[in-house]
């Protein structure tokens, strides 16, 4: 069973390379059981959203919308 | 004295009051990323005065920032390769600067067993609601500035000018292991910082 510390490398990883079907299952058998993993999973998804948001200057960190 | 554009065509004055508008969002989009007032500066500026000479392709585009920022990207891009090829052979010197501290930072989110300790990951909510809050960017301006500059420099590249893990490691003369490593460093940065700063108990956040 991986630990949650090697799933939160795998899950970092994931967003840079393509992961391996066994380093993919062991991953999903972790997050069935661990909250906590998924929320990690979910703040990793959310740093690239906001990342993404900020590429295409649609974040809104000034008063001059436009 | 005025600028060379004024005198282009009568509507050029204009076009570059409009360009100029969007100038401070810019400029903080360049400092997020070259971490340098005054590099970030002249990014801004010759995407402006890029933009302003390309005017005629992005006439009756809605979106004029997405534009913008598309050109500062490339200009951000030349910087940081410049700046890679610069600092090359130091750079491998100094990268080792503020590992160890990060490693243990990052080792003390987890138990013995290398599963969560007390500092678990929560629930951030509905990621829309965030992103929309002037706020939050602040945060993320901030937390996004305790990562090293190393870490910070190959995270902007991959997440923010969208770059994949291969042409990081080609620019800057790393391995993929490397890279990961340093994706990893600056992920786990910036969840920590925002964790605590904006979505813990007790922020003023959300």
């Amino acid at each position: 069973m991986l630990s949650c510390k090697e799933v939160t490398h795998l899950v970092s990883e994931s967003l840079d390379r393509k992961l391996s079907i066994s380093e993919r299952f062991r991953m999903q058998l972790h997050f069935r059981i661990c909250a906590y993993c998924r929320n990690f999973r979910r703040q990793m998804t959310f740093l690239r959203q906001a990342c993404r948001r900020l590429a295409e200057g649609k974040a809104p960190f000034d008063s001059d919308q436009g | 004295m005025s600028h060379p554009a004024n005198t282009a065509s009568p509507g050029a004055a204009d076009a570059l009051a409009a360009l100029e508008a969007h100038r401070s969002y810019l400029v903080r989009y360049a400092m997020l990323q070259l971490r340098d007032p005054v590099k970030a500066e002249d990014a801004v500026q010759e995407t402006l005065l890029a933009a302003l000479e390309n005017q005629a392709r992005f006439a009756g585009k809605s979106q004029v920032r997405t534009w913008l920022t598309g050109i500062l990207k490339h200009k951000i891009v030349d910087q940081l390769r410049a700046q890679s090829r610069e600092t090359a052979i130091s750079g491998l010197v100094a990268e080792g600067d503020g590992e160890d501290d990060d490693v243990a930072v990052f080792d003390a989110l987890f138990n013995g067993r290398d599963h969560w300790g007390d500092d678990r990951p929560s629930d951030w909510g509905d990621p829309e609601r965030t992103l929309e809050n002037k706020r939050f960017w602040e945060t993320f301006e901030m937390c996004s500035k305790l990562m090293s500059a190393q870490v910070a420099r190959v995270f902007m590249m991959r997440e923010v000018l969208g770059l994949s893990t291969e042409e990081i490691c080609k620019d800057l003369s790393i391995t993929p292991t490397n890279c990961w490593v340093m994706l990893y460093r600056a992920r786990m940065s910036l969840r920590m910082c925002l964790e605590k700063r904006w979505f813990g108990e007790g922020s003023k956040g959300k």
